[in-house]
């Protein structure tokens, strides 16, 4: 990183909703133009501060799934949650053009920096494909040649997020490859049952230990401890693995 | 819930922090004062359900770091942690 960057404070910035796309029935993709954005690293998280007219706010953390860019704009896709404060407003309410104010970008530890080479593991559960996305757009918007694989965990093929996004960037070759699996509801003729993901998936669908991949897992909290309890017993080492949960009820992601 | 599933990581805890360090906290490594173990400030175990935040040593659960706002004034108590070390060319 450049020296500047490492001085960016932290501030709580304003940003303008300029645009609102649905992923799923429940989530949905905010863009945002933010003031004097210093730009991030993919995986970096922000977070958004909702203030109401009585001085009542809530603030909540959000990952960016855009890659780097310079134009000040980042995207963030918000899953909404039933007894949520803030998801709810967020799905539902915004409109373009609605200001919100934005701390960030937060985290230089669950990233993936372009000088990156190894074999990259991602492993995702539900929403926490969010900041993964981040790595994968942002391997692909500089061209970069590192191998990467992608689990992603959903319940159903409707909970999927950027699923023509991600078939677009794993049809190009051999070096990005996307696996999915199902914990309710597969698609029709599906090979694998519905369930968790298990020693045999991780068998198959991600790299050998050998390769010495460098991993990333998101998710809610016992997605990620089942997930990286899988990775160390199929051989990776825990130092490779980099982890970031989210809880159910903190609106996180 | 389980209180053992409860917990986020400490990269949740990095907003709330940046209002005190300068400089990331997540890739900062630390020193439990109890247990020992090293590691990087994002690999703690983190609980918000409580009035402020509460880190914890994911291998022993001892408590490294507490932060609490109470009115105007910001508490913070490292006294869990031997040290917290800070790459600056990060």
């Amino acid at each position: 990183m450049e020296g500047t960057a490492v001085l960016e404070r932290v501030i709580w910035r304003t940003a303008t909703v300029v645009g609102l796309h649905d992923e799923t029935p429940t989530a949905r993709t905010l863009a945002l133009a933010v003031r004097d954005w210093p730009g991030h690293v993919a995986g970096q998280h922000v977070d958004v501060r909702l203030t109401a007219a009585d001085g009542y706010s809530a603030v909540r953390s959000y990952s960016i799934a855009s890659a780097p860019s310079s134009d000040g704009r980042i995207e963030l896709t918000v899953e909404r949650l039933p007894n949520g404060e803030v998801s709810p407003y967020l799905t539902r309410q915004v409109v373009v053009g609605d200001e919100l104010e934005v701390r960030g970008p937060i985290g230089r530890w669950f990233v993936w920096r372009p000088e990156q080479q190894t074999p990259i593991q991602l492993v995702a559960g539900g929403s926490g494909i969010v900041p993964l996305m981040a790595m994968l757009r942002s391997r692909n918007s500089i061209d970069s040649t590192a191998p990467f694989r992608l689990l992603y965990s959903v319940r159903e093929p409707g909970a999927i997020f950027y699923r023509d996004e991600l078939r677009a960037l794993s049809s190009r070759g051999d070096s990005v490859v996307v696996t999915y699996a199902y914990t309710r509801v597969t698609p029709k003729d599906w090979p694998r049952p519905a369930g968790r993901i298990d020693a045999e998936l991780i068998a198959s669908q991600t790299w050998l230990s050998n390769l010495r991949p460098n991993s990333y897992v998101c998710g809610p909290t016992s997605f990620v401890e089942h997930a990286t309890e899988l990775l160390i017993a199929a051989g990776y080492d825990r130092e490779t693995i980099r982890t970031e949960r989210f809880g159910a009820t903190g609106d996180r992601k | 819930m389980n209180a053992s599933m409860s917990y986020l990581d400490g990269n949740a805890a990095a907003g709330e922090l940046s209002r005190i360090f300068a400089t990331d906290v997540t890739s900062a490594e630390g020193q439990c004062a109890n247990c020992g173990a090293k590691g990087r400030f994002a690999e703690t175990h983190l609980y918000m359900q409580c009035p402020g935040l509460v880190a914890r040593c994911a291998l022993c659960e001892h408590v490294l770091l507490r932060l609490v706002n109470v009115r105007r004034r910001v508490y913070l108590d490292l006294s869990g942690m031997t040290y917290l070390a800070f790459g600056m060319d990060e």
